[in-house]
């Protein structure tokens, strides 16, 4: 990310959303509301002093509640560029006017209460979506877990937070309810995903080889720890990764093969009882903690940055590739790419692998005076275009706008809008060519007249 | 507030103190509760294991019944209640099924009444400020959990219910009646039903885990919607510290003896006498926990 911020050719633009986006492939224009940060970044230097001294501390985001935060922060500690932003919700100084510790401490000056968002546009050759994901939201479906009603069974991200030694606890495995190591936790994979009647019909894929992470994790570090894993299937479809597995059951995590059908609480203890399907018993598990592999989804508000940019999403809400094999990086959308798990849920080396790819052919693209298109396109025959405007509305390319057009007519030059047809972006679909009512737009290759001679060569 | 009521076999034998709390709870909350005439057999578990038909028609007979009235049903025995739900969301889903089962019973049936357990009538129709209003004698401080068992809740599709992992309905009734909700996870775990008749050991351990939660979760009491859950919690107790050594002596309760109970009546009026475990001296506890209360404020 480091490499990224400091190269000559990439401008970031960080802290800012997307509003709209016009244009087309090679030429899209996107305009850009740029957040008001509160803090100058020509001045700031990343010292990270006013984060010491505010006064205000609200529970951290990227910690998921487990740790709190300033009202100036950085997201994370890796955070590119390495300069705060000031939380204008929860800001003393922004909320009641008094405060302002962090401007007065600040050396160079950098703290500007008086900052507003800014919106830009910017023209744009190609746009790569990666917008990520979100995780499953669990407590509302799993009443069996307890709805989220006790603090200690918590999802993998949170596992993840405890386990990281920049994270709230210094990186030691910690129960959230009361700060104590616990000795037995249980994994259950697939809460949400494979699940038709709670959750997901998918397979998140990744929550296979992070639980078996995870559970060597509790093994290695705590002493005279056990980790138990409720499972499904093991998926571990991957260079080494069924090699790793295979170590965590070698160094002694407990798999056990089925679901957990209720978790309560007994004592300081969640009791979890499932059954282990194969000896075809019941079992309980009297935990410390509970670790959900939660499944993934679309990150929130992905649909409505995907109906601003023009491209489709699939039924569970992921970026809709072009092809599911041949297309994996393009959208429909010329123009536009994907990558990683806004596309569907991928671990790691396939996130960067798809990213790369996205790169790659944006480059692509890039490198060419002129574009390739299907030659399968719409084509408007103007004389018979009445100006009716019909077929722009049916156009999911946002490929047809209507131009000006002079002809003379009577002794007259006149002037009437006709439809026109964008090559670049046309994509050959025919939803327009089905909504013309004077019949003025064909497809080449497809013509109305081909499909009838077609028609008329099979039944007649 | 009018409903046709099936009381089923349980409330005049085995279960006869929720029948006689139940008249007295209706009667203090203006719930008109019109006996089914001639009511038949719901068919619970031996029919639906024996013909799928005979356990639809079984049902329909008094759902058609209560139709002609014009009544939504409530139900209070939970097998019952299921049994009912069952036939009329099958009557519903299918216009083959009504037409069979309608000529079998040799009655129309169109499943146009709402079914609904009593403790969904009491605990969803009825507004908590009324309840409150009747109660004489609160429950003060006395905890109590809740226990729906499996049919109340299960299946989520045909039960309908509040929450099918977290039913609230009977909690919420307990603490308009001033006692103290407990928490805990067996909820809707099932009792053993007739495997303790059957199969004593699978069926003793079901109810001891039940009993152990209860008791680990600092309960004093279990309030029950079922006659065959109290049958089995309340006359089970003794073999079952016999087998594990256990020192259980939880008082189990219908929830309509509690209300009745804390609206004013007697021990006797309501059937405490008959539980198996002996469930006065705790209520004697409370009441007079109340009243000391009262008098040191």
């Amino acid at each position: 990310m480091v490499a990224a911020a400091q190269h000559p050719n990439i401008e970031l633009l960080s802290y800012s959303e997307v509003e709209e986006v016009g244009g087309y492939i090679g030429n899209f224009e996107v305009k850009i509301r740029k957040k008001a940060k509160y803090v100058d970044y020509d001045k700031c230097t990343g010292c990270g002093l006013c984060e010491t001294k505010c006064p205000s501390k609200v529970p951290s985001e990227y910690d998921l509640g487990l740790g709190k935060r300033p009202c100036i922060y950085k997201p994370f500690a890796q955070a590119v560029p390495s300069k705060p932003v000031i939380d204008a919700k929860n800001c003393r100084k922004l909320k009641t006017g008094k405060c302002g510790v962090c401007a007065k401490l600040c050396p160079t000056g950098a703290v500007n209460f008086e900052d507003k968002d800014e919106v830009i546009t910017q023209n744009f050759g190609a746009i790569v979506m990666a917008t990520g994901f979100d995780l499953f939201e669990w407590e509302k479906a799993y009443g069996e877990y307890g709805y989220g009603k006790y603090p200690d069974v918590i999802t993998g991200l949170h596992f993840e937070r405890l386990s990281n030694a920049a994270g709230p606890t210094g990186g030691r495995i910690l129960r959230p309810s009361d700060g104590k190591e616990p000795k037995t936790v249980v994994f259950i994979k697939c809460v949400g995903s494979r699940d038709e009647a709670k959750g997901k019909e998918y397979c998140s894929r990744a929550c296979c080889m992070y639980t078996a992470k995870h559970a060597h994790q509790v093994i290695d570090k705590i002493p005279d720890s056990k980790a138990y894993v409720f499972y499904m299937d093991v998926r571990t479809p991957g260079k080494a990764y069924d090699e790793f597995y295979n170590k965590t059951l070698a160094d002694g995590a407990v798999y056990l093969r089925g679901r957990v059908s209720r978790i309560y609480k007994e004592g300081d203890k969640l009791i979890c009882k499932g059954e282990d399907s194969l000896i075809g018993k019941q079992v309980s598990v009297a935990a410390d903690m509970v670790v959900l592999a939660t499944a993934m989804t679309p990150s929130k508000e992905s649909e409505k940055i995907a109906s601003i940019v023009g491209f489709g999403i699939d039924k569970d809400g992921w970026y809709q590739e072009a092809h599911p094999k041949l297309r994996p990086v393009e959208t429909h959308t010329g123009g536009v790419f994907l990558a990683g798990a806004c596309q569907g849920p991928k671990d790691i080396p396939d996130t960067v692998s798809q990213a790369s790819g996205a790169a790659v052919k944006v480059c692509a693209l890039f490198s060419k005076a002129e574009m390739e298109t299907d030659p399968m396109v719409s084509y408007v025959n103007e004389e018979k275009c009445s100006g009716c405007a019909m077929c722009v509305p049916c156009c999911p390319y946002k490929a047809i706008e209507l131009i000006p057009k002079k002809e003379r007519a009577h002794g007259k030059t006149v002037e009437r809008f006709v439809a026109n047809v964008n090559t670049g972006l046309c994509q050959g679909c025919g939803a327009c060519t089905a909504a013309c009512r004077p019949g003025a737009i064909d497809l080449q290759g497809f013509t109305n007249n081909q499909i009838l001679e077609e028609v008329d060569a099979l039944c007649l | 507030m009018r409903y046709a009521y099936f009381p089923g076999c349980s409330l005049g034998s085995t279960g006869i103190e929720f029948g006689t709390s139940n008249k007295l709870v209706a009667q203090k909350l203006g719930l008109d509760l019109w006996e089914i005439p001639d009511w038949n057999c719901c068919g619970a578990s031996a029919a639906h294991l024996t013909n799928h038909t005979l356990a639809l028609a079984l049902p329909a007979r008094n759902l058609a019944i209560a139709e002609k009235e014009g009544l939504d049903i409530a139900v209070p025995c939970a097998a019952c209640f299921a049994r009912f739900k069952a036939t009329a969301e099958a009557v519903k889903a299918s216009e083959e099924t009504k037409k069979k089962i309608s000529s079998i019973i040799e009655m129309d049936y169109e499943a146009k009444g709402e079914v609904l357990s009593l403790l969904d009538v009491i605990g969803k129709k009825i507004s908590v400020e009324k309840i409150k209003a009747n109660v004489a004698k609160p429950l003060t401080g006395m905890k109590v959990v809740s226990y729906y068992g499996c049919l109340l809740v299960r299946p989520p599709k045909i039960a309908q219910s509040d929450d099918p992992e977290n039913p609230m309905v009977m909690d919420d009734l307990m603490a308009a009646l001033g006692a103290e909700p407990v928490d805990w996870g067996y909820k809707t775990e099932c009792c053993g039903a007739s495997h303790v008749v059957t199969k004593p050991m699978v069926g003793k351990q079901m109810l001891r885990d039940i009993l152990y939660n209860a008791q680990a979760n600092g309960a004093e009491a279990i309030a029950t919607a079922c006659p065959l859950c109290m049958l089995n919690l309340d006359m089970r107790q003794k073999q079952i510290n016999a087998k594990w050594g256990t020192n259980f002596n939880i008082p189990i309760y219908y929830f309509t003896e509690l209300m009745a109970l804390a609206f004013g009546y007697s021990f006797k009026d309501v059937g405490v006498p008959r539980h198996f475990v002996p469930a006065e001296k705790l209520l004697q506890d409370v009441f007079s926990r109340t009243g000391a209360r009262r008098e040191g404020a």
